[in-house]
């Protein structure tokens, strides 16, 4: 139970302090967030493969997969297990395959999401 | 030549603004300015089946309303002027396609409804029209979508971005000397574009402020005037930012502006607490504002001399992406009681 | 303008930034502690959520722990369609900023949200192909980097 607790504490603070840097990003910079969540996938796949994000990883839980940088270190470390197992060809099919879930389950869910509700106006 | 100065057009008929309809959306209803309007549609779709329908028949209900309380019919009116923010104007143009009458689409981003009554009164004044119809509209929803992201997106709004009206304005301009007009206009400037390259698209009134100043010192100028010389002066929607930065532009300039009597169509619609940020915008914010408010002012004696100044922010999505600076653009009317 | 190579005189350069400084000073500015602190909190809750489902796999549904962190994100995506859907999402991204946008709920928003959107310019050209317009750019550049990794790990495994 502690360690439960313990682990959604990590969670929670690994996971707040990412997107707060990102805010900060947001407010102090003339980034849009399209960029920068570019960024922060091109940070996740690039701090995975030198090995600085599997730790992270191991140590905060979701939050660490969560954040964007999350589906970076999904791509690549997908894409090194592939490159393992197929050589070169796995650069082509392991980012996807690792991540295939999460996309799809976006794709699916928006399409039935878009099907069954209509958009709501402002107030 | 019917010009003075510089860039000002003198009309000696000086033509009569017959009437005038403001058909506003909800959160516009429930603003100060909530009862100045002719309607307040609490449908965001207005029976529609989408915004862009919806926007249309805003504009279409606010001409057709304005039509009939000059006491025209459709066959009547020679020509009808308008425009919105759409991409090919087409709230405009399905719009007017109930009204068989000849179009002439304008595109002057939110200074649209100053642009088709420059114009009117130009026409008018000419003899080439007897009465003419000025139109404008925007819609939160049809604007956010194509200049923005989708209404679901969870996005923030910076402090200076303005929130785009939901309405449409309409006014009839005519060269009959009628009893119930509400005012004429004696003056037009039209705006030259004026970029101090601003590039953020959440900052419009910034883009537009140096516009304004353009304008109103060559209307003044020219027509030998002074700020105190007007009752009111209306901009379109600086908003807040704008309208702080036109304060500063015009002192600058030696011809300052009494706060007092200089208004913000953006600042007048929306009270504080409604959250809109730097203020409205929209053709729709300063059309509701002119045809409800203004118009109000006038038909009750509040206001004898005025300057309608509605400005426009002239970028495009594209224009914005491949990193433009934002050409600004103003024109002004000035409107007299109708004697 | 048009002349790439024509910078503006120096006067005129002058008045512009001279311009760019009073917008600047007159502009409000968005608050950064408030901002940060409720990115933080955001962005927090939503993860300490996705930990919920990794805790719940990996101790009662026998998963492993690589399909517990697929479920936690499918969960989450899943919940994000929901919340964009009755019209609540657009309001925590309101409040939460990068808070909500830098989770794979931003990811699972940013599709959900223009399909909606576009469902009224059909199935195909509306829905179909809007999907991808916000959260695209993340997929092209992602899948890019991540097959240029993987060329690299071929040759050079480190």
């Amino acid at each position: 139970m502690i360690s439960l607790l313990f682990n959604l504490l990590k969670a929670f603070v690994i996971g707040g302090s990412i997107c707060a840097v990102g805010e900060a990003l947001v407010l102090k910079t003339k980034l849009t967030p399209a960029r920068i969540l570019v960024g922060y996938i091109l940070l996740g796949v690039l701090l995975s493969a030198v090995g600085l994000y599997g730790p992270l990883v191991e140590f905060a839980g979701a939050g660490a997969t969560i954040p964007l940088t999350g589906f970076g270190h999904a791509l690549t470390t997908g894409v090194k297990r592939a490159v393992q197992e197929i050589g070169l060809l796995g650069a082509f099919t392991g980012g996807l395959t690792s991540t295939a879930a999460g996309i799809a389950a976006a794709v699916f869910f928006g399409a039935l999401t878009a099907l069954l509700f209509k958009p709501h106006p402002k107030e | 030549m019917k010009r003075i100065g510089r860039h000002t057009i003198l009309l000696p008929n000086r033509p009569c603004i017959l009437s005038g309809a403001a058909i506003a959306g909800k959160k516009e209803g429930e603003g100060p300015l909530g009862s100045s309007f002719d309607q307040i549609i609490g449908d965001d779709l207005f029976g529609e089946e989408t915004w862009e329908k919806a926007e249309s028949r805003f504009q279409y209900t606010a001409a057709d309303l304005a039509i009939r309380k000059a006491g025209l019919t459709h066959e009547q009116i020679d020509a009808a002027l308008g425009g919105d923010l759409l991409d090919q104007i087409m709230a405009a143009s399905l719009a007017v396609r109930e009204l068989h009458t000849p179009f002439i689409g304008l595109y002057g981003a939110c200074s649209t409804m100053a642009e088709s009554l420059c114009l009117a009164a130009m026409l008018v004044d000419g003899g080439y029209l007897h009465n003419a119809v000025c139109t404008a509209s925007s819609h939160f929803c049809t604007a956010e979508r194509q200049y923005r992201f989708p209404l679901e997106y969870g996005s923030q709004r910076p402090p200076t971005a303005q929130w785009t009206v939901t309405g449409a304005g309409s006014a009839v301009v005519s060269l009959q000397a009628h009893s119930s007009a509400i005012c004429r206009c004696t003056h037009v400037t039209l705006g030259q574009i004026v970029d101090m390259a601003v590039k953020d698209a959440n900052n419009m009134g910034a883009a537009m402020a140096p516009a304004a100043a353009d304008t109103l010192h060559r209307h003044l100028t020219d027509t030998g005037r002074t700020p105190t010389d007007y009752d009111l002066i209306i901009t379109g929607d600086l908003g807040r930012v704008g309208h702080d930065l036109l304060l500063m532009l015009m002192q600058e300039r030696g011809m300052p502006l009494d706060p007092s009597r200089y208004i913000d169509c953006g600042l007048e619609l929306f009270s504080p607490e409604q959250d809109v940020h730097a203020g409205g915008s929209g053709c729709g914010c300063s059309a509701v504002t002119l045809c409800g408010h203004i118009f109000e002012q006038f038909r009750q004696g509040k206001l004898h001399r005025a300057l309608f100044m509605a400005t426009g922010a002239l970028l495009s999505p594209t224009s914005s992406q491949q990193g433009d600076t934002i050409p600004g653009i103003a024109h002004a009317i000035a409107l007299e009681a109708a004697p | 303008m048009f002349d790439k190579k024509a910078k503006p005189g120096a006067a005129r350069q002058r008045q512009l930034d001279r311009y760019a400084q009073l917008v600047d000073r007159l502009s409000p500015r968005s608050r950064l502690g408030q901002g940060l602190l409720r990115a933080f909190l955001c962005g927090g809750t939503i993860c300490a959520i996705g930990q919920v489902f990794l805790e719940l796999g990996q101790r009662y549904l026998d998963m492993t722990v690589a399909t517990s962190i697929t479920f936690g994100s499918m969960m989450i995506v899943f919940m994000t369609a929901v919340l964009t859907g009755v019209g609540v999402f657009d309001k925590i991204g309101q409040y939460g900023g990068a808070g909500a946008f830098v989770p794979i709920s931003g990811f699972a928003n940013a599709m959900v949200s223009p399909a909606m959107e576009f469902r009224r310019e059909g199935l195909v050209l509306g829905l179909g192909a809007k999907l991808f317009t916000i959260a695209g750019p993340v997929l092209v550049w992602g899948i890019s980097a991540s097959v240029i990794v993987g060329i690299l790990y071929t040759f050079f495994p480190w």
